[in-house]
């Protein structure tokens, strides 16, 4: 048929199966290491990881963080460390969630939640401070009104998730490289990462799909 | 006597109720049906692309159209300062009254027998009168006059926008339009000659014996192919779309336009699809002759009528959703290299044969004339073809 081939695929496309997914009504899983809001971890004994040495804040590409380090006080210190986060400001009106912030955190301090469905109607709200993005007592990330948080978006939000993810070096399997956290302790290694030969890899980085 | 038999015996004050009730339904149904091409086209192309298309807005989204009208209105209203602001006001209705005007002639119901006479009329308040707002002597010269009017609509509205994409966008539009309109003219010619007539009505009466009465077969395809491809064109419309170019042109003509001004551009593009098509179905396929097989008689014609429409429709945007854009250049090559040559070679075809049978000529002599005609016109036309490519290519190479 040559040049009319084309109107027998449109014409096909109309029996077959559509692809949206309507958001708002239905929600796709999201990844297990899905960029959302980010939340500053803590160690164990309930130390705070930042150690204020703005290195996020130099890397943000929207420039949307901004760290004041301080030194810790003697009497009641802040993180293990010589300084703290004193301010910690994220700007989500500029934030673009890439995650270099978190690639370039020397203690896992900043990581991501799955958060993403959060909407402010003014610019203070928009501008989350520490004390918004300190993991709480539980370890758990905290809820401001405005968030619409999902079951099982709060856990798994630390640098775990990062130092054991699957494209990593198969040569750490099963080693930990990352510290403890407030509430979980130093948690397990992801297991079923081993590079197995016998099975066929999706290495040229294709889709499956056609 | 021709025209509407409701003016046959003067006018009365009936008649003219009768006149406005049209008008006012014609208005009414045309707005409905544009609101509902919108939906039906965006409806359509989302199945097409594996997609679901509005659904929100009302029952499977047949309001959204609705819904972007009210918005419409209540939107900003912005002239930008260099526009010329009389003309970029005029523009719009330009556009939006031609739309409506060119759908007066067309016949929408009434029964059509095989009989001329009195056919293909209804029976309202006791008056005999055609479904259709007007039946001018000039016909489907109409529809003519009112797209070459329209194209003022789309050059006024880019040139008084004072801004550089739509200057461009209806420096195209124009260009296309009068080039391919040459086309559609020479293919409604061959349906007029075989008709004897121009009113859409009698045009109609010709083609209520059946399929093999239509014109689509007794002009022999050709004319509707060059008609439909025209018409595409003249309509703006995918593939021949380079009037809104996004890519290149922003939004075109109406780059600058905003609100209910802008709505009203809208309003006309998709009002000119449905005419086109009720041309086309008017003009080759019988407009609104059918069978009638039970019931209400009057009924079935408006049925048959917008059935043949809708498939056109469905048409026009099977083409949106298949065909990738032409390049500007291969746009004006198909109009000016193909179209009006076929159709005009088609056209002198069927006025031959049309003299042949009233002149009772000589078969072989006819036929052979006509060979040698076509041998001498199509080796001239190729040599032509030629030379300017030879110097086209020559310019090329100098440049």
């Amino acid at each position: 048929m040559g040049y009319l081939d084309g109107f027998k695929i449109t014409f096909g496309k109309l029996f077959e199966e559509r692809v949206t997914t309507e958001y708002p009504k239905e929600k796709r899983e999201k990844p297990d290491r899905f960029h959302g809001r980010h939340v500053l971890n803590r160690y164990e004994d309930g130390m705070e990881k930042c150690i204020g040495c703005e290195l996020c804040a130099g890397v943000c590409p929207a420039k949307c963080i901004y760290v004041r380090g301080a030194d810790n006080p003697e009497e009641a210190p802040v993180s293990p460390g010589e300084r703290y986060g004193f301010v910690y400001e994220i700007n989500y009106l500029r934030c673009i969630h890439c995650d270099l912030c978190v690639e370039a955190c020397p203690t896992e301090a900043i990581t991501e939640s799955k958060l993403f469905e959060f909407s402010f109607d003014n610019r203070s709200d928009a501008i989350y401070t520490k004390d918004e993005l300190v993991v709480d007592d539980q370890g758990l990330p905290q809820k401001q009104p405005w968030e619409l948080w999902h079951v099982g978006d709060d856990l798994k939000t630390s640098g775990w998730m990062r130092a054991t993810a699957s494209s990593g070096n198969p040569a750490y399997e099963n080693r930990v490289g990352w510290s403890g956290e407030l509430g979980y302790g130093v948690r397990e290694p992801e297991r079923g990462q081993q590079f197995d030969e016998s099975e066929p890899q999706n290495l040229d980085g294709k889709d499956d799909q056609d | 006597m021709t025209g509407d038999p409701l003016f046959h015996d003067g006018v009365d004050l009936v008649d003219i109720g009768i006149m406005g009730l049209k008008v006012v339904v014609a208005f009414g149904f045309l707005l409905v049906a544009t609101m509902f091409m919108v939906w039906f086209e965006r409806k359509l192309i989302s199945d097409m692309q594996n997609r679901i298309g509005p659904n929100v807005a009302g029952p499977w989204g047949l309001l959204q159209t609705f819904a972007d009208g009210v918005k419409f209105f209540f939107k900003e209203d912005l002239r930008p300062e260099n526009a010329d602001p009389l003309v970029f006001r005029l523009a719009p209705y330009i556009s939006a009254v031609t739309a409506f005007l060119s759908f007066a002639i067309v016949p929408v119901g009434g029964v059509f027998k095989d009989v001329p006479g009195t056919t293909g009329t209804v029976n309202i308040f006791g008056r005999e009168t055609f479904l259709q707002v007007a039946d001018p002597p000039i016909g489907i010269l109409l529809l003519l006059a009112m797209s070459s009017i329209a194209v003022y609509g789309i050059m006024l509205a880019g040139w008084s926008s004072g801004s550089k994409y739509p200057l461009i966008g209806s420096v195209r539009a124009s260009a296309q339009a009068i080039s391919y309109e040459a086309a559609l003219g020479m293919s409604v010619v061959a349906v007029v000659i075989l008709a004897g007539t121009l009113s859409t009505h009698d045009i109609v009466a010709h083609q209520a014996g059946g399929i093999n009465t239509w014109f689509l077969v007794t002009s022999g395809v050709i004319p509707f192919i060059v008609f439909l491809i025209a018409a595409t064109a003249e309509l703006n419309r995918p593939p021949f779309d380079l009037v809104e170019a996004e890519q290149e042109l922003v939004g075109g003509f109406h780059t600058e336009y905003s609100s209910i001004r802008f709505a009203l551009f809208f309003l006309a593009e998709f009002m000119n699809v449905i005419t086109m098509s009720a041309i086309m179905v008017t003009l080759f396929f019988g407009g609104p002759a059918g069978p009638i097989f039970f019931g209400l008689t009057w009924f079935w014609p408006t049925i048959w009528f917008m059935s043949k429409v809708m498939v056109f429709l469905f048409i026009f945007v099977w083409f949106r959703a298949t065909l990738p854009r032409l390049r500007y250049d291969q746009l004006m090559d198909l109009g000016w290299k193909v179209l009006i040559p076929l159709s005009l070679f088609w056209l002198m075809f069927i006025s031959l044969k049309e003299l042949r049978a009233s002149n009772d000529w000589n078969w072989i002599a006819t036929y052979a004339a006509a060979a040698g005609g076509l041998l001498l016109g199509g080796t001239l036309l190729i040599t032509a073809l030629r030379a300017g490519d030879r110097a086209y290519q020559k310019d090329s190479e100098d440049a």
